[in-house]
């Protein structure tokens, strides 16, 4: 059984970033960028259904111009076997690459499509429920557990109220949340031997995707920033001063 | 005129505090509102959805399939029903991100994620890098804007209004490929993490869930709900759904005290609205400082309970 595990370069979650002074986006040249953690947790997770003999190849997925080989090198030294690289440069938003995966996902033949569940970038939490739809298959969103018994997987979701429990037949598409695992260290030989592993490169013309219309991004702002407050010294200044704002 | 269909949403039999914040933004966007109930039996949330100043009508979708909010299930009729309105809105919590995708998807649109503000009908900002970046996006108003609303940008409207109820049935294609088994749900006495209008924090430094109890004391003594950093919960201190951050809720009370947490910006972005925030942490360079409006620099396990002694 196949999976496509969806991986996207993004800026460092380790990095403030900087909204530019003319409002045009945020500062992204000359800044540290890896895998999206949510996608890392997704390959991780098909890893080691595979190393449980649960999945029998992992291909990753890209959508980006060339740094984006990066992510998909470190994808395939975190195990997966190929990766494909839908080259385009530019703004692609969620619909649109939900559309370029929908059509790999046919092409491919996968049984599940694995996703973070969002990209702590856009922050949009789209795209997988987004491939579901377009291809009408389950969705299991937000897992905090997997498992995959034959054509069903059984998942466990992050849910406002608790756990959520949900059986889904496959193909399925499931975003990944933090606690479903700790994505492993990558260590020297895996990523030796990731440089040796299968890129194919196609366009969404190759696909037969549309890129449709988007949502057009006037301005980037920075948020209203907080005043200072100030610092207490004892736990009875701090009472006060709650006590004088009538917060207790 | 905008005409705006509201996904409301239910938990344990009730209106989700929730919905009334997306009607709040749908009064922003301006416009003839509809609130949409799906469930084996929403009687008593559309009543109480039918109170929500502004709406104009309650419409109940109910039938068996529809008793658990599965995406799958719900989004055709969705589809379905979205016919003729210039807007359909979800507030933006896991239901609500779970779902909207999967319409806006059927719709053929891009979605606007985490509404924070509606400059017009077609035009809202929106946060994007865990709220560091707010970015203003133009919509295309055909056929539809599908959004998800960030619930801690709005109030919720009063509720003396007296809309109409009606039922309404769907004749969409369901899936049968997906089926609820079970929801474990943290029952909890104490208020509502995502309304109320105090919480107390803790982090990792609180080491084991044991000693969270100090967290718990101080809430119930200031009638607070309770949330917890991202490291606490991984660690096992706290379930999950007390996550508050970029990945977990995004709140807005009145007052939040963190104690032992760090203040990564992770954690930072689910706390911006709060009106008062109140720091404990024993490390004075700690980050969540830049954001206090209160630091105190103590160690927690003497501070926390002085608190509580002292309130
Ligand atoms: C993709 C992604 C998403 C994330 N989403 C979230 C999210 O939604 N929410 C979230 O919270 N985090 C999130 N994180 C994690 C975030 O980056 C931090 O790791 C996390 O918030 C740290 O939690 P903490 O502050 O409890 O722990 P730490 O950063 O370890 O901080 C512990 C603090 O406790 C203080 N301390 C220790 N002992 C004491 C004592 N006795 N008395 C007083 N103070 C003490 C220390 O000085 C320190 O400041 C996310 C990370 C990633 C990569």
């Amino acid at each position: 059984m196949k999976a496509l595990v969806s991986v996207k370069r993004v800026v460092d979650y380790n990095v403030r970033v900087q909204v530019k002074s003319d409002g045009s986006g945020v500062i992204t040249e000359g800044v540290k960028h890896s895998m999206n953690p949510f996608d890392e947790i997704a390959m991780e997770e098909a890893v080691r259904l595979k190393e449980k003999g649960k999945l029998t190849e992992i291909v990753a997925i890209t959508i980006g111009g060339a740094k984006n080989e990066e992510t998909l090198r470190s994808a395939l030294a975190f195990g997966a076997d190929r990766a494909i690289h839908i080259k385009e440069e530019g703004d692609v938003q969620p619909l649109t690459a939900a559309r370029a995966f929908a059509a790999a996902l046919k092409k491919e033949g996968a049984q599940v499509f694995f996703a973070g569940k969002q990209a702590i970038d856009d922050d949009a939490n789209q795209t997988g429920q987004m491939v579901a739809a377009l291809l009408d298959i389950a969705q299991a969103t937000f897992a905090s557990k997997v498992e995959l018994d034959g054509g069903k997987a059984v998942v466990t979701r992050e849910v406002d109220a608790g756990l959520e429990t949900l059986e889904v037949d496959l193909p399925a598409v499931i975003t990944t949340d933090l606690r479903l695992n700790e994505p492993r260290y990558l260590k020297l030989p895996d990523i030796m031997k990731a440089k040796k592993k299968p890129i194919e490169t196609v366009t969404f013309a190759d696909l037969g995707v549309e890129k449709g219309a988007a949502l057009t991004i006037s301005k980037t702002s920075a948020p209203p920033k907080r005043s200072k407050g100030i610092m207490v010294k004892t736990v009875d200044e701090l009472v006060s001063a709650l006590k004088s704002k009538g917060l207790v | 005129m905008s005409k705006i269909l509201v996904i409301g949403e239910i938990s344990d039999g009730k209106l989700n505090s929730g919905t009334a914040k997306v009607v709040a933004a749908a009064a922003q966007i301006k416009g003839d509102i509809t609130v949409a109930l799906f469930g084996a039996d929403v009687s008593a949330a559309a009543a109480d959805a039918a109170k929500l100043d502004g709406v104009t009508k309650v419409l109940k979708i109910e039938s068996a399939a529809n008793a658990n909010p599965l995406a799958a299930v719900y989004a055709p009729q969705i589809v379905e029903l979205a016919a003729g309105y210039s807007h359909v809105l979800f507030p933006g919590t896991a239901f609500g991100k779970d779902t909207a995708p999967r319409v806006a998807a059927r719709l053929g649109v891009q979605q606007v994620s985490d509404i924070m503000v509606a400059h017009s009908p077609t035009s809202f900002d929106r946060p994007t890098y865990a709220g560091n970046a707010i970015v203003t996006v133009e919509a295309p108003a055909a056929p539809a804007i599908v959004a998800t609303v960030r619930l801690a940008s709005f109030t919720a409207v009063g509720s003396s209004a007296n809309a109409a109820i009606e039922s309404a049935s769907s004749s969409a294609a369901l899936p049968s490929h997906t089926r609820f088994v079970k929801l474990e749900a943290q029952k909890s006495e104490r208020p509502d993490l995502q309304a109320a209008a105090r919480v107390v924090s803790g982090g990792r430094a609180l080491g084991s869930s044991d000693a969270f109890k100090i967290i718990y004391s101080l809430a119930d003594k200031m009638g607070a709900a309770v949330g917890a950093s991202r490291a606490a919960v991984d660690s096992g201190y706290v379930p999950n759904d007390m996550q508050v951050g970029q990945t977990g809720k995004i709140i807005a009370p009145e007052l939040y005290v963190a104690a032992g947490i760090s203040g990564a910006i992770q954690h930072l972005a689910g706390i911006k609205d709060a009106r008062t925030i109140v720091a404990i942490n024993k490390d004075a360079e700690a980050p969540i400082f830049e954001v206090a409006d209160f630091g105190l620099v103590a160690d927690l396990f003497t501070a926390v309970p002085e608190l509580e002694g002292k309130l």
